[in-house]
């Protein structure tokens, strides 16, 4: 096992981590301030990737389309808000995953009935189809550096405005005590749609940039939807440093273990089995990973909730 | 209980009406849904009347499955060793998950439920031996001795409507039972149920178990119905449905689990296999959307019936 | 439930009343997820050929019933019960994926209904465990793959490196590459069913430096593969080798100009010499609006074969020996795209494969162009272990 294979892999897992952020930290501000489950996280997060495609489709330009997307997934968001998950907060979470799994259900359908049930094109820009030259003489995707700088500038952006705005301050209330949140004054209403409205962009960006690299299907919120939660009870629920952290360890705990399980299997059991056993064990270690976070945090790594 | 004989001696005379209609297959789709009213009616055990919100049921259901499914790969197919055995192994699963994922509150005890359900989904996806992420098909349904044989679909029929009636009876004693009602006061109140003097830990590791072992039978008559067994029957979103069935009937009801089985699955089929003339015409492809009316229905529930269908049904009979 | 029942019984009553003397055949197949597209290929080819047999195969009125299995063969199993017991078809066909093909297939033998496969052919269902109910139109799981092997040695690639899906058919794609392929393996990779990211595989392709890659993946998991793939670098230092599936006008669409220079092995190429070939295009091009893949005319031609068959057999289709002897002998009757080739009596298809490579036509689309015939009236290599003969 050489050095560029660790450099490789390690690579991968940061940029996959990345992207679970961008996940996780919309949907730990949505559970942390208006204590709500929201499932439909996942369909957002699909309806930015085909937003994304349709746009590119439009404008010939990925740079272009990409500000479209965020925007209109935003909308989307904020809308969905407003007329339907409005009428959860005060709702038991039993409820709660009830109706956003039925909204799981007609979101899938809306998309398939808009865009068809195949899965759509989405290409990464012109100008990153190709490998770079990395110091050292490593080739990497330079659409991956893309997604990992990315990630990178929305974990900064997100810091400064959670930390350092007035903004920044009312949505750490909120998920600290919302009642007295409330009672302070703080417009909550107005601040919900607000917070769901940027976990909504945030889904979008997710989808538009893992687009190129994954199939913009119907379905494909569910299968990143569990790991988002997994990160953001093992990162602290409501805590974006939380998800930060957990998203980068689940991150590269899965691509890790996929990339070097089947290796270590390989070396005892026959490829079909060593490929079998690899991929399933790796998984295992990430809800291994948040058995044992729990163990010794119950809360979570950096719980919000004071 | 004078509500409840009549629509059971409908559900006995329906296979017999199907058969002189030539409609057996509907008596097999009949048993399927059975099956899964069991398994809805095992986690309504545990969530409505515990108040313990697993996400991880189709462990059981799943592990009571392959159970079944190993032993008539292993050449075991008596149903007298193979049903026992999935129930027991369901219940020991349940017995270790519950163990430890008791030991936490709120949503941090549904992950953990999760993330034990998924690992025990992962182990059996890498049982190539057992046909891994394909399945295992079985050669036949469990086989009960003295001659007699299950693969009829109206004596199946019957042994699922018998097992049903007999959880469901069981079920009505247990909640009335002094244990029943003390499970109940834990949900509503652990910290007061504790000062009281209930073993709240030991009472509701009880109830968790009594409700995996219930879904390991499920999973043993799932295996037999289709005579097939795949990972998918371990996997977060048959935990998430069999929730859902619950959450749509009435939690913590004695029919809701049976009901929102009935309706999610009934609903399901309704919409694909039964064309609606006028509908149809409107949207020619509307049945390949079936997904769309499913959740509309849910949403419908949600917003009109708080208290899933046994409320509505409760309300209207109070009227 | 009182509700439920009536509904069912009177829906029931009036769906009771079908027509003798129809054609009623069952299309199972994978329509949607990122293979999807494979399903839908194959389903366009079949309802051509049916639509310009005027809506009759054999002569007789047909009634397609279509299925999506979702590619989960639990669901699988359960359509193949509902369209055997409620819809009552007497032919079935349609299966894409061998997982879910095993997972019918004891189903589909219970009820003695015929199954022409336009796609999975399971060594399991060819070897020791053939029937003469099972009739495949496509070609034998390896036999894309040895025809690769062949290649890889023919053009001197003295290692390869292996992937494949972790289901059946990946299993028998890397044993027939095997089996022909004199080179040395650096290594045989199983990577998951519709697995989307290939960074780790492709990760390990750089560190092992193969002259070669082998790569089976169909459908969305090739498109994908192909783009990471060349997007990683790989493409300037190391030859991709693809069976035909992954690398056909899906994928292409898909994909783009990073394909050219691809070769791949096929049972079919677009620019076959035949007057069936060019009625199979020209019409599918005027139909569909797009160039047909190997799957379209898999489909195409399963269609006319039961045309054939059932034409021979005088309809008899319940007739097990008549209808089987008439299926045997239909791919040297019917024109079939492919030209002229025979069925073994494991109920694989003995038939050419070809070479052909990612180039762009004088229209400029990208198209796979015939290179050259690899393996001649092949033969399926479990056929051996059938007792049928």
């Amino acid at each position: 096992m050489s050095a560029t294979l660790f450099l490789e892999q390690g690579l991968n897992g940061l940029q996959f981590g990345l992207m679970l952020f961008l996940l996780a930290a919309g949907l730990t501000l949505v559970f942390g301030i208006m204590d709500m489950i929201n499932l439909a996280h996942g369909s957002l997060y699909m309806v930015g990737a085909y937003l994304m495609a349709s746009f590119v489709q439009a404008t010939g330009s990925f740079w272009l389309a990409l500000p479209l997307a965020l925007a209109a997934t935003g909308v989307v968001g904020a809308l969905l808000e407003l007329t339907l998950l409005r009428r959860l907060y005060a709702r038991d979470h039993l409820t709660q995953v009830l109706a956003t799994f039925a909204i799981i259900l007609i979101a899938n359908e809306a998309v398939r009935l808009v865009w068809g049930s195949q899965p759509i094109l989405l290409n990464a820009p012109p100008s990153l189809t190709g490998p770079v030259t990395l110091p050292g003489g490593m080739q990497y995707a330079s659409y991956r550096l893309l997604i990992i700088g990315v990630g990178v500038a929305v974990a900064v952006l997100l810091y400064f405005l959670v930390a350092k705005t007035r903004v920044g301050m009312l949505v750490r209330a909120g998920a600290s005590n919302r009642e007295m949140a409330r009672a302070m004054g703080v417009d909550i209403g107005r601040l919900f749609t607000g917070v769901f409205a940027l976990g909504a962009a945030l889904c979008a960006l997710a989808g538009a940039m893992l687009g190129p690299i994954l199939a913009v299907q119907v379905g494909m919120g569910e299968n990143i939807l569990i790991l988002a939660f997994v990160v953001i009870v093992i990162g602290g629920i409501g805590s974006i440093r939380g998800a930060l952290v957990g998203s980068l360890l689940v991150g590269i705990v899965d691509t890790g273990g996929r990339a070097f399980l089947p290796l270590l299997f390989g070396t005892f059991l026959p490829p079909q089995m060593a490929s079998a056993a690899g991929p399933a064990i790796a998984s295992v270690l990430i809800y291994l990973l948040m058995a044992v976070v729990l163990y010794f945090r119950p809360q979570g790594l950096f719980p919000a909730r004071g | 209980m004078s509500r409840v004989l009549p629509i059971f001696l409908l559900l006995a005379a329906f296979p017999l009406a199907m058969q002189a209609m030539d409609g057996l297959f509907y008596v097999s789709l009949a048993s399927r849904m059975l099956i899964y009213a069991i398994a809805a009616t095992s986690l309504n055990l545990a969530l409505g009347y515990g108040g313990m919100v697993s996400f991880g049921h189709a462990a059981f259901f799943g592990a009571g499955a392959y159970t079944v499914g190993i032993l008539a790969a292993e050449g075991v197919t008596s149903l007298w060793l193979a049903w026992p055995a999935a129930v027991t192994v369901a219940a020991l699963a349940a017995l270790f998950i519950g163990a430890v994922s008791l030991r936490t509150r709120g949503v941090y005890f549904i992950m953990i439920t999760l993330a034990f359900a998924q690992m025990v989904y992962y182990l059996f996806v890498s049982l190539k031996t057992y046909g891994g992420e394909d399945g295992l098909a079985l050669r036949g349904r469990s086989d009960p001795g003295f001659g007699l044989s299950l693969s009829g679909d109206l004596a199946w029929y019957y042994v699922v409507l018998a097992l049903f009636g007999s959880l469901a009876y069981g079920l009505h004693r247990l909640a009335g039972s002094r244990f029943g009602r003390a499970i109940e006061a834990i949900r509503e109140n652990s910290a007061r149920a504790e000062a009281i003097g209930f073993p709240v830990y030991r009472y509701q590791l009880a109830c968790f178990v009594i409700s995996g072992a219930a879904a390991g039978l499920a999973g043993a008559l799932i295996a037999n119905q289709s005579s097939y067994v795949s990972p998918s029957l371990l996997h977060w979103i048959q935990s998430g449905t069999l929730m859902i069935m619950v959450i749509l009937g009435g939690v913590g009801t004695l029919w809701g689990g049976a009901l929102g089985a009935l309706a999610l699955l009934g609903l399901e089929h309704l919409i694909a296999d039964y064309q609606i003339g006028w509908l149809a015409r409107l949207a020619p492809n509307y049945q390949d959307h079936a997904g769309l009316a499913v959740g509309a229905v849910l949403l419908a529930v949600v917003l009109a019936a708080p208290r899933g269908l046994v409320g509505m049904f409760a309300r209207r009979k109070s009227a | 439930m009182k509700r439920f029942a009536g509904l069912a019984t009177a829906l029931l009553l009036a769906c009771n009343a079908q027509a003798a003397d129809q054609l009623k055949i069952g299309f199972l197949s994978t329509l949607s997820g990122p293979a999807g597209g494979i399903g839908v290929e194959i389903r366009d080819g079949f309802n051509l050929a049916l639509k310009l047999a005027g809506g009759k195969l054999g002569g007789m009125p047909t009634e397609v019933v279509i299925a999506d299995d979702t590619l989960n063969p639990d669901t699988g199993r359960q359509l193949a019960e509902r369209m055997l017991r409620r819809d009552r078809v007497n032919l079935m066909t349609g299966i894409v994926f061998s997982n879910v093909m095993l997972a019918v297939w004891p189903t589909l033998q219970q009820a003695k209904v015929f199954y022409v496969a336009p796609n999975a052919t399971p060594t399991a269902i060819t070897g020791k465990g053939c029937s003469p109910y099972f009739f495949s139109a496509s070609w034998p799981n390896e036999a894309h793959h040895e025809a690769a092997g062949e290649f890889a040695n023919s053009k001197g690639f003295k290692n390869a490196f292996l992937i494949a899906p972790n289901y059946p058919a990946g299993k028998d794609a890397l044993t027939g590459f095997k089996r022909m392929y004199k080179g040395a393996i650096v290594s045989e990779t199983y990577s998951k069913l519709n697995q989307l990211d290939y960074s780790a595989e492709l990760a390990q392709m750089r560190a092992a430096h193969p002259d070669a890659v082998y790569a089976f993946l169909p459908g969305g998991m090739g498109i994908n593969f192909i783009k990471q793939f060349v997007a990683a670098g790989l493409s300037k230092d190391t030859q991709l080798i693809v069976p035909g599936f992954a690398s056909d006008q899906d994928v292409v669409r898909a994909v783009g100009d990073p394909m050219l220079g691809l070769f791949d092995t096929s049972q079919w190429a677009y620019d076959l010499d035949n007057d069936a070939n060019r009625r199979f295009v020209n019409e599918f091009e005027k139909e569909y609006r797009r160039i047909p893949t190997l799957y379209a005319e898999q489909g195409y031609t399963a269609a006319l074969i039961i045309d054939q068959a059932v034409r021979d057999a005088k309809g008899k289709v319940e007739d097990e020996k008549a209808f089987h002897a008439a299926l045997m002998k239909a791919p040297e009757r019917a024109k079939t795209p492919r030209g002229k080739w025979k069925e073994a009596a494991n109920g694989t298809p003995i038939q050419d494969y070809y070479v052909r490579a990612l180039v762009k036509d004088r229209q400029g689309r990208i198209v796979n162009r015939k290179i050259a015939t690899i393996l001649h009236d092949h033969r399926d290599y479990w056929a051996k272990d059938c007792p049928m003969k």
